[in-house]
């Protein structure tokens, strides 16, 4: 295993933060929010609630049209938007894989921007660390499964060893039982790596089994705030209760057919 | 059939660097502007606007255009801007060039996955970084497939580039056709054809590599294009002096190309090495000569009188020669030397039968009947002021006016589809065809003594006059028509350059030819 830092992920801080596109529609209205270094937060909500607005708001593929956001204490807009990026790890639905060059290529894309060699010891530290097998080096992006090509994505954006991961639905393409395995990969490489991970999902079961904190948002407000536990025992409010309905009443529905009910 | 593949070397090497040239500098002028349009729609407007634009205006229009507007900013910069040639023709095509490789470039950059884009910004690629390492290599693809279709246009349109006087395989095409010469056509038309084919060949060849990401076959094809300009390039370099180096125009008819030779004989024969610019319209070979684009050429009398001085009376034909030769002097500082001995005037002709028929001798016979005839011309005279000044004397209302090549003119009176044509008074085909040449007793037309031209700065030049003055006077109006006749007939026909040659032993100017 590479060694890694073991000193913890930045911690993310919303101040009065609200975004309006052009035509008014207002995709965020007012978040104020302390994200502590080392947790894994799910943001969860229905489309068009504003958190995948949020979240590219950290790494500036959004601005903000007002309030700050800090990473570690540090305004994002301290720095150019592509140095700042080259510290975040950044995973999307999408993926994203360049399809004129190789996994390795992929993989090392950061290492490149900053001058830096090839380095394919490297490049395999990062297939091995999400479970790819070693001569996936040279194939190409179209010659993977959505998996494996999520995996690549991964490993992408660790490639640069960000403290910060932001993840904007990463698994939303892929079937139940690879994303069930890929999500626990990433939930044990943000334990082993010790980050700070955002993840926005519009599945609350996911969200549940993965993260430390759930926030809930609607409207671009944030209404609810919780741990799984908290969510599942109702301090997460109405409409937080809503969202959990679903997979609670599925679980139970599946333990009375396994008891043979 | 050799004959008219001889020429084809030399005029397909500056075919290539023309049209190579004007590639180059359409994808210079394409590239960032289609970056700039992928960035911003509103710039995509204005950019594609004006390219589909350029697109719809005829490439023979366009060249010409590029003629006045060239004449102007020369005149704006004081001069030295060559309004003629290679230049109106390079930025004539680029223009052209410019669509395909534009509309592909935008709708492949705008069409690129925005997820590829997204994960661009995401790993942290600067503006310049994404570019090169990504968009750039997306859509070298689809580009090269616009690259492809511009190299095909520009070659093609680059036949046209003759009209402006760029030498190239329109050349071979244009004369072929004035003088009635189908295997000229064939060949510069196969020639042209043949290298469009294999530049698209070979750019598919590199299209293909691309997207195979296979960069051997990319350079292949690339090494190949590149050898192909470079051998083009070799006979075009400048050889010797270019004192030495003259070049003669001619208008696009068959006494024009007989004429250009016999003075190109006389100049190789006083060791000047000579190119020919064949096909100019009237009114571009003057300004060409008084620019020095070209430095000598035959006109007519006439044709300058109305044409450049904008005279409407009619004196006799020594005063018009007389008053051509002051006033280009002291306007242009060209030299008349002289005139050939000839007039070639415009006149009008009908069948003799028809006009047996009719009881038309003249002009003021022709007018009362006018209604009912058909009018068939060369492609200027109805834009020349000689037709409204004849219209102006005579009440001509014809039925129908409908401008031909020289030889379809004579097609057209032949089998009927025009009643009255518009001539050439030396025209051998006036009298094989049996047509009757009608008088103009109000004297609308004036004299057209054929003219020898040389440009300001060969004016005082005495070898290079001196080589040419022997042609004054020499040659009888007979003589001229059955010169011309030798190339404008059906079967039989001769080169222009093999009748310059007869009617040279026929006035006695081959003695030094050897």
């Amino acid at each position: 295993m590479p060694a890694q830092s073991q000193s913890g992920g930045p911690s993310v801080a919303f101040d009065a933060v609200a975004k309006t596109y052009a035509g008014g529609v207002r995709a965020v209205d007012g978040v104020t929010l302390h994200v502590e270094g080392g947790e894994f937060v799910a943001l969860v909500g229905a489309s068009g609630s504003g958190k995948s607005t949020l979240l590219k708001m950290i790494n500036r593929l959004h601005e903000p049209s007002e309030g700050v956001i800090t990473i570690g204490g540090q305004a994002v807009g301290d720095s150019p938007p592509h140095e700042l990026r080259r510290r975040i790890g950044y995973v999307f639905q999408n993926i994203g894989l360049f399809p004129h060059m190789n996994v390795a290529e992929n993989i090392a894309i950061g290492m490149r921007l900053r001058g830096e060699k090839r380095n394919d010891a490297r490049v395999g530290e990062l297939l091995e660390l999400v479970d790819l097998p070693a001569d996936f080096a040279q194939r190409m992006p179209d010659a993977l499964s959505g998996g494996q090509r999520q995996r690549v994505g991964v490993a992408r954006a660790l490639a640069a060893e960000p403290k910060l991961m932001l993840m904007d639905e990463p698994f939303g393409a892929l079937d139940p039982l690879t994303r069930d395995t890929l999500g626990q990969a990433v939930r044990r490489l943000h334990e082993r790596l010790g980050l700070t991970t955002i993840m926005v999902t519009h599945d609350m079961a996911e969200a549940l089994l993965l993260a430390d904190r759930i926030l809930v948002m609607e409207a671009g407000r944030i209404v609810a705030d919780a741990s799984p536990h908290g969510m599942l025992t109702g301090k997460g409010g109405a409409a937080a209760d809503a969202l959990v309905a679903v997979p609670r009443d599925q679980a139970h529905a599946l333990s009375r057919i396994e008891a043979g009910e | 059939m050799n004959g008219a593949f001889a020429r084809v070397p030399d005029l397909l090497a500056q075919h290539i660097l023309l049209s190579a040239a004007a590639l180059l500098l359409g994808l210079v002028i394409s590239l960032p502007l289609t970056i700039l349009s992928a960035r911003s729609p509103a710039v995509a407007r204005v950019t594609l606007g004006f390219a589909s634009l350029v697109q719809t205006v005829p490439a023979l229009a366009l060249l010409a255009l590029f003629y006045p507007l060239l004449l102007f900013i020369s005149g704006l910069v004081g001069g030295g801007v060559p309004a003629l040639g290679f230049l109106p023709s390079l930025l004539a095509l680029s223009l052209y060039a410019l669509l395909p490789i534009l509309r592909n470039g935008v709708t492949g950059l705008v069409n690129l996955d925005p997820a590829v884009i997204e994960a661009a910004d995401g790993v942290g690629m600067t503006a310049r970084q994404k570019l090169w390492l990504v968009e750039a290599p997306l859509v070298v693809p689809v580009l090269m497939a616009g690259i492809r279709t511009a190299a095909v246009w520009t070659i093609g349109a680059a036949t046209l580039a003759t009209t402006v006087g760029q030498p190239c395989l329109g050349d071979l095409i244009f004369a072929g056709l004035q003088t009635q010469n189908w295997t000229l056509v064939i060949a510069g038309c196969i020639a042209s054809a043949g290298l469009a084919l294999a530049v698209d060949a070979l750019l598919g060849l590199a299209e293909r590599g691309l997207r195979a990401r296979k960069r051997g076959q990319v350079w292949v094809a690339l090494g190949l294009l590149l050898t192909g300009v470079v051998i083009a390039l070799w006979p075009v370099l400048p050889t010797g002096n270019a004192d030495k180096r003259v070049v003669i125009g001619a208008k696009g008819f068959s006494e024009q190309y007989i004429l250009a030779r016999m003075i190109g004989h006389r100049l190789e024969d006083a060791g000047y090495s000579v190119t020919y610019r064949e096909g100019l319209g009237s009114a571009v070979v003057f300004g060409a000569l008084a620019s020095g684009d070209i430095d000598v050429y035959v006109d007519y009398s006439g044709t300058i009188w109305t044409n450049e001085m904008h005279r409407t009376e009619t004196p006799s034909r020594p005063e018009i020669v007389r008053g051509v030769a002051e006033w280009a002097k002291r306007e242009h500082g060209i030299a008349l030397i002289g005139p050939l001995g000839f007039e070639n005037s415009y006149g009008f002709a009908m069948r003799g039968a028809d006009a047996k028929r009719r009881g038309i001798r003249s002009l003021t016979d022709l007018a009362p009947q006018s209604g009912a005839l058909a009018f068939g011309t060369d492609l200027e005279f109805l834009e020349r002021p000689e037709w409204a000044a004849v219209k102006k004397a005579y009440p001509l209302h014809f039925k129908s006016a409908q401008a031909y090549a020289p030889t379809f003119m004579y097609r057209a009176i032949e089998s009927g589809k025009a009643d009255v044509i518009s001539i050439f008074s030396s025209d051998g085909r006036i009298a094989k065809l049996g047509l009757t040449v009608l008088t103009d007793p109000r004297h609308a037309i004036p004299g057209y003594d054929a003219i020898l031209m040389v440009s300001p700065q060969r004016a005082d030049d005495a070898k290079f006059v001196g080589a040419i003055r022997p042609l004054v006077n020499a040659i009888p109006v007979d003589a001229m028509r059955r010169a011309n006749y030798m190339v404008d007939r059906d079967s039989g026909k001769v080169s222009p350059d093999a009748a310059a040659r007869w009617l040279e032993k026929q006035v006695g100017l081959n003695d030094s030819a050897g």
